[in-house]
């Protein structure tokens, strides 16, 4: 379990290391960094490289943006398995659901109750 | 007639040899740093929250991810709400953009932000001002990859 952490705490801080050289080296903007992410991580989820990476550092590897991206893919794959090519559009928010209704609802709940600073 | 490239005259040569020497330089390794360790903790942090639902709600470690990202979507509320957040951004850089919390924040501050403008046309035209590019581009290179993997599957390729 101690180990777990230690490689999400590693695996996580690389990840944000990355980003960090798009915006300093690449001179990208945070909106063109994180598309590059999420585009990443939906390639290498197709490349089933991801995965093994969940498996390995846990939270390291499904926070950052780049998990978006392949939870996107597994979950098209996955109904595709079921209902052939439909199912790519059909199961595409199949694993992702929680992230968007959460930014969606939470979002609406924060602009009701905080007023904007400055 | 003015053509588009000017040519630039010997002054202005000089101008940017002396605007190159005086720019600030962006300390890339200290960015880094920064980034890789408040990242880094973000991350032990909901690896933690994942263990709770592990060990609590009877999830799995694939399957723990998807409560672990709605909870820390709503502590990014409670942060962006009472501005802490923002000051984080500034000191961590990409250590909080990166981590879903940043597209939390994305989406909450473009809520909050625009309250003002209305309920519909203010914060339900606004809110994924910021964000609606990670969605997209998700979405589409996620389109893509699945469509060429599905047909290579039934062609019998793979």
């Amino acid at each position: 379990m101690l180990a777990m952490f230690f490689w999400s705490f590693v695996v996580g801080g690389i990840i944000c290391v990355i980003g960090q050289l798009l915006f300093d080296v690449a001179k990208l903007t945070p909106g063109h960094t994180l598309s590059v992410l999420v585009s990443a991580g939906a390639v290498l989820g197709g490349l089933k490289l991801y995965e093994p990476l969940v498996d390995f550092a846990g939270a390291g590897a499904t926070i950052p943006i780049t998990s978006f991206g392949n939870a996107l893919v597994q979950g098209a794959l996955k109904e595709a398995d079921l209902h052939g090519i439909v199912g790519v559009l059909t199961g595409m928010f199949e694993v992702t659901s929680s992230g968007i209704s959460a930014a969606i609802v939470f979002g609406f709940i924060g602009a009701l109750l905080f007023r904007p600073k400055g | 007639m003015a053509s588009k490239k000017k040519k630039t005259t010997p002054e202005q040569l000089k101008y940017q040899q002396l605007q190159q020497k005086h720019e600030l330089k962006r300390p890339v390794l200290k960015n880094c740093i920064k980034a890789f360790f408040v990242g880094g903790l973000i991350c032990m942090i909901c690896q933690a929250v994942s263990f709770f639902y592990i060990y609590y709600f009877n999830f799995t470690e694939q399957t723990a991810g998807n409560p672990t990202v709605a909870t820390m979507v709503f502590f990014s509320m409670l942060l962006t709400g009472f501005g802490v957040y923002d000051r984080l951004g500034q000191f961590a850089g990409a250590g909080s953009a990166v981590p879903v919390t940043g597209f939390g924040n994305a989406v909450i501050s473009a809520a909050i932000e625009h309250r003002t403008e209305g309920l519909v046309l203010g914060v339900g035209g606004n809110m994924f001002k910021l964000a609606g590019a990670v969605i997209l581009f998700g979405v589409v290179s996620a389109f893509f990859v699945a469509l060429i993997k599905t047909l290579l599957g039934v062609w019998g390729v793979l």
